[in-house]
C-alpha cells in the first residue's frame, strides 16, 4: 500500500510538532546571521538524539529504532519544510546505512553508539569534481605495508567540516569511470595528512573540500569489500539522494503552501491576485506536480525499505522528480510574491537556496534522468 | 497476508490454464479490443473463449458483488488480479462503458431491480453502452445542457441531440443526462435515464475526425419514449450521478496510454527504432533528454495512480476532486508521450495508409491525442476544479 502506516503517521506529527517548535526557519536565520562555521546547532541535535532520530535507521539490536527508510524520510520531508540545518542526512542516513549493513564488529562498536548518542559525526566523501559521479572516482588508495594510503580531494562533502570521521570512497584497483576497483574507507577526520576547507555554500550550513596527503589507513579501516564497494556505495548514496529527494519535497510543498496564502491575502487591481485564472492555473498545475513528486518519493522510500539493493530506479525517478519539482515550486513562489519574494526578509528565498543544494547533490534532475534512462532500456 | 498469498497463487495457475495464447499479445489498436454488445463479432475464438471463462468467474468486473454478475474481491485481491495479468500479457477480456462509468454509477445510485436486469448483462459483454453527456451547446458548461424529457404519464418523451457520443453507432443502450426541470437552476433540473438505441426516434451520425477515425457520434433523439422505469435515481438530481460519473471518466482517461503500443515507453519504443550506443544509450541525444525527462514523470505519475487509489481503499471513499489531478496531468502526459513516438518516427511517422505503417497507426494514434486534453473536462477546467476545490482560492 502506498500510503502511510499508522506508525508512520504519529512519527509525521511528532516530527512536524518537533522541527516547527524547535527548528523554524528563524533557527536557520541564526546560524546565517551568526556565522556558526559548523553549519547546525549542537544543542538541536542533542534534542533529535533525545527524540531517537539519530538512531532512526539503526537496528534495533544495535541500539536504534529500526524503523526504516519511510519513517526517515518523513523526518527528512518534516526538515525540509522548515529548512532544518542537522547532520541527520549524512550520519543519521548515510553513515548509519554504511556501518550497519557492512561495518565489521569493531567499526559498529566503534561509531554506532556514538551515532545513536549524537555523539559522532560521519560525512561520507564521493565526489571530485563539479558534477556527482561516483564511478568517475580518482582518489588512489595505494597499498602500503598492511594498509593503505590515501590521496586525492574530495569536494562538496557535506558535513565534511564538522565530522569526526569520514566514510570516503577511493579507488584500490582500475581506472575512473568503472565501477570495479572502488572501496571505502572510514577515516578519522583528525588523521595526519587530512586537511578541511570550509565552503561557505548558499544554503548557510557550508560543506568542505577534503584533501588526503598520503593518509594512511589500515585494512581495519575498509568498510566492505576492498575494490568492490561500488556496491555498498550506491546503497549509501541511495539512501542520500532519497533522503535529500523527501527533502525536497518537503520544501516544495512549504514554498507552496506559502505561496497560496499569499495569493489569498494580497490584493492588486481591487481583488484577491489569487482570483486571477493566470495564477490559479499556474498554481494548479504546481499543487499537480507536487503531488507525482510525493508519490514517486514515497514509493522509493518504500523500495528502499522492502530492498535496498533493488532500489535504484525508484530512488532515482523520487530525486529527479523532486529535485525539478522543488525548483518549479521556487521560482513559482518567488514570482508570484512579486517583489517581496526577492527580498531576504521573507524566507521564500532560504527555500530557493536550499533547493539549490539539494537538488544538486548526489546527482541533479539530469543525472537521474539518465540512470533512469539507462534502467529503462534506453 | 497468507490468504492473499494463496490468492496470487491460484490466480496464477487458473490464469495460466485459461488464458489462450493468443490473448497474451498486445492489442493493436481499438479495433482489437473486445468491446462486447447485441451485435458483437469475435475477432477470434480465443477472444470469445477468454471472455467467457472470465466471465463466468466474475472476473471481466472483478471487483463488483457477485450478486450482480463480478467477482466480488477485494481491493488487494484485484490488484493482485492485475498484476498476474499483466505478468504474462493477458489481455482485458472486455472494455465497455458499462463497466468503466454505468456499471459503478448504478452500483452506486440504481434500484435493486436495475442492478438485478443491467450489472450482469454488462458483465458478461451482452449489452454496449454508451454515454449521453455532451452536446452542440453544451461541452465545459455540461450542466447547461438541453435535451429534454417531457413527462407523459407513465414514460418520458426525449427530445434532443447530444455530441462526441462514443461509438453510439455501435451501442446498444444510452445513459442519458436529460433536463426534466426548465424552471429550476440549471445543476437542479437534470435527470439521469436509460433507453435504447434501437427505440423509434433515435438516430446516429457518426463525426470523421482528424484521426481520419469516428469513435464518436452525433446522436439525434425525436420524441423517444422512455418508461420511467428507467430512470436511475431521484428526479431533476441526476447531476449528482453525473458528478460522480466524470469523476470516475476522468480517473480512468487520467490512467490511459496503455493500449496501442503494448505498454512501451517513447524511449523504449525509440531505442528499437533508432538504436543505443555502445552504453546502452538512445543514439539521438536530444531526443533522449526529453523521453528520458517523459520517462521520469510517467514512473512518477503511475506511483501517483497507485497513492490516491491506496489512499481511497484505506478510508473506504473514491478519490474524488483529486480525479482531476489525474485526468490532467495523465491526458498531458499521454499527449506528451505520442509527441515523443513522433519525433522518434521522423520520416516513418509520415505515412497515412499501406502496409507499411499499419495504415499510419502513428500519425492518428498521435492526433487522436489530441482529443484528450478536451473530452471528459479540459485540461483548463481540470485546472479550475484543482484552483477551487482543492486550493480553495478565490472565485474571480
Amino acid at each position: 500500500m502506498l500510503v502511510l502506516n499508522d506508525d508512520q503517521v504519529m512519527l509525521q506529527d511528532a516530527a512536524r510538532g518537533f522541527v516547527t517548535d524547535k527548528a523554524p526557519v528563524a533557527a536557520l536565520r541564526r546560524i546565517r546571521d551568526e556565522a556558526i562555521a559548523e553549519g547546525f546547532d549542537r544543542d538541536l541535535w542533542s534534542a533529535m538524539a533525545a527524540m531517537g532520530w539519530t538512531g532512526i535507521l539503526v537496528p534495533e539490536d544495535q541500539g536504534g529504532l529500526g524503523f526504516g527508510f519511510v519513517g526517515a524520510g518523513i523526518l527528512c520531508e518534516e526538515m525540509g519544510r522548515t529548512l532544518t540545518a542537522s547532520p541527520f542526512l549524512s550520519t543519521a542516513m548515510m553513515a548509519a546505512t554504511a556501518l550497519s549493513r557492512a561495518g565489521s564488529p569493531a567499526q559498529k562498536e566503534r561509531w554506532l553508539p556514538a551515532i545513536v548518542a549524537g555523539e559522532a559525526v560521519i560525512a561520507t566523501a564521493v565526489d571530485e569534481g563539479r558534477r556527482h559521479d561516483p564511478a568517475g572516482t580518482a582518489m588512489r588508495a595505494e597499498r602500503h605495508g598492511n594498509g593503505f594510503r590515501l590521496t586525492g580531494t574530495k569536494t562538496y562533502v557535506v558535513d565534511g567540516q564538522v565530522a569526526d570521521a569520514v566514510l570516503v570512497a577511493a579507488r584500490t584497483a582500475g581506472s575512473a569511470g568503472e565501477h570495479g576497483g572502488i572501496s571505502l574507507f572510514l577515516v578519522d577526520a583528525r588523521a595526519r595528512g587530512l586537511t578541511a576547507e570550509r565552503l561557505a555554500t548558499l544554503d548557510s550550513r557550508g560543506a568542505a573540500e577534503l584533501t588526503f596527503d598520503g593518509v594512511a589507513v589500515t585494512a581495519d579501516d575498509v568498510v566492505g569489500a576492498v575494490d568492490d564497494g561500488h556496491g555498498l556505495l550506491e546503497v549509501v548514496l541511495g539512501a542520500g539522494r532519497a533522503g535529500l529527494a523527501a527533502e525536497l519535497a518537503g520544501n516544495a510543498q512549504e514554498s507552496f503552501t506559502r505561496t497560496m496564502a499569499y495569493l489569498k491575502e494580497r490584493k492588486q487591481f481591487g481583488r484577491t491576485i489569487g482570483a486571477f485564472q493566470a495564477l490559479q492555473h499556474r498554481a494548479a498545475h504546481l499543487f499537480c506536480e507536487v503531488e507525482i513528486a510525493r508519490s514517486a518519493v514515497l514509493a522509493a522510500l518504500q523500495t528502499l525499505d522492502a530492498d535496498p539493493q533493488a532500489a535504484s530506479l525508484a530512488v532515482s525517478v523520487a530525486k529527479a522528480k523532486a529535485s525539478s519539482v522543488a525548483r518549479l515550486a521556487a521560482q513559482e513562489a518567488v514570482q508570484m510574491h512579486g517583489g517581496i519574494g526577492m527580498t531576504d526578509a521573507i524566507d521564500i528565498g532560504l527555500f530557493m537556496k536550499r533547493m539549490q543544494v539539494a537538488s544538486t547533490l548526489y546527482g541533479d534532475a539530469d543525472f537521474h534522468a539518465d540512470r533512469v534512462a539507462l534502467a529503462r532500456g534506453f | 497476508m497468507d490468504s492473499l498469498d494463496a490468492f496470487r497463487r491460484e490466480t496464477r495457475a487458473w490464469l495460466d490454464a485459461n488464458c489462450p495464447v493468443e490473448m497474451r499479445t498486445p492489442v493493436t489498436g481499438d479495433d482489437d479490443i473486445c468491446w462486447g454488445g447485441r451485435r458483437w463479432v469475435f475477432t477470434s475464438e480465443a477472444q470469445k473463449v477468454w471472455l467467457e471463462r472470465m466471465a463466468a468467474r466474475g472476473w471481466t468486473v472483478p471487483g463488483w458483488p457477485r450478486d450482480y454478475g463480478g467477482g466480488g474481491l477485494s481491493h488487494e485481491e484485484v490488484t493482485i488480479l492485475k498484476e498476474e495479468m499483466r505478468a504474462i500479457g493477458a489481455r482485458s477480456p472486455l472494455e465497455s462503458f458499462g463497466i468503466w462509468m454505468l456499471g459503478p454509477a448504478l452500483l452506486a445510485f440504481g434500484s435493486e431491480a436495475q442492478k438485478k436486469e443491467h450489472l450482469p448483462r454488462i458483465a458478461r459483454g451482452e449489452i454496449r453502452w454508451c454515454q449521453g453527456y455532451s452536446e452542440p451547446n453544451a461541452g465545459s458548461d455540461l450542466a447547461s445542457l438541453q435535451t429534454r424529457a417531457d413527462d407523459a404519464g407513465d414514460h418520458f418523451v426525449v427530445s434532443g441531440s447530444k455530441i462526441w457520443t462514443s461509438y453510439a453507432d455501435k451501442a446498444d443502450m444510452i445513459f442519458c443526462l436529460v433536463r426534466t426541470d426548465f424552471a429550476a437552476p440549471k445543476h437542479l433540473g437534470i435527470s439521469f435515464i436509460l433507453f435504447d438505441m434501437t427505440a423509434p426516434g433515435v438516430s446516429t451520425k457518426p463525426i470523421l475526425l482528424i484521426s481520419g477515425k469516428s469513435p464518436f457520434c452525433e446522436t439525434f433523439f425525436d420524441g423517444v419514449k422512455v418508461p420511467k422505469a428507467n430512470l436511475v435515481g431521484t428526479l431533476n438530481r441526476g447531476w449528482d450521478i453525473a458528478k460522480y460519473l466524470l469523476t470516475h471518466e476522468r480517473e480512468m482517461i487520467g490512467s490511459g496510454g496503455g493500449g496501442l503500443l503494448g505498454g512501451r515507453s517513447p524511449g523504449q519504443v525509440a531505442a528499437a527504432e533508432i538504436g543505443t550506443d555502445g552504453q546502452g544509450r538512445l543514439a539521438d541525444p536530444f531526443l533522449r533528454a526529453d523521453v528520458a525527462r517523459a520517462e521520469v514523470d510517467a514512473l512518477a505519475f503511475a506511483a501517483t495512480m497507485t497513492r490516491y487509489k491506496d489512499e481511497a481503499a484505506a478510508v473506504g471513499q473514491g478519490v474524488g476532486d483529486k480525479s482531476s489531478v489525474l485526468k490532467y496531468y495523465g491526458t498531458e502526459l499521454n499527449k506528451r508521450r505520442y509527441e515523443l513516438l513522433m519525433r522518434a518516427a521522423g520520416h516513418e511517422g509520415l505515412e497515412w495508409e499501406g502496409a507499411r505503417s499499419d495504415g499510419g497507426a502513428r500519425p492518428r494514434g498521435w492526433l487522436r491525442t489530441k482529443a484528450n486534453s478536451i473530452e471528459g473536462g479540459t485540461s483548463e477546467v481540470m485546472l479550475d476544479i484543482v484552483a477551487k476545490r482543492l486550493l480553495q482560492l478565490p472565485s474571480a
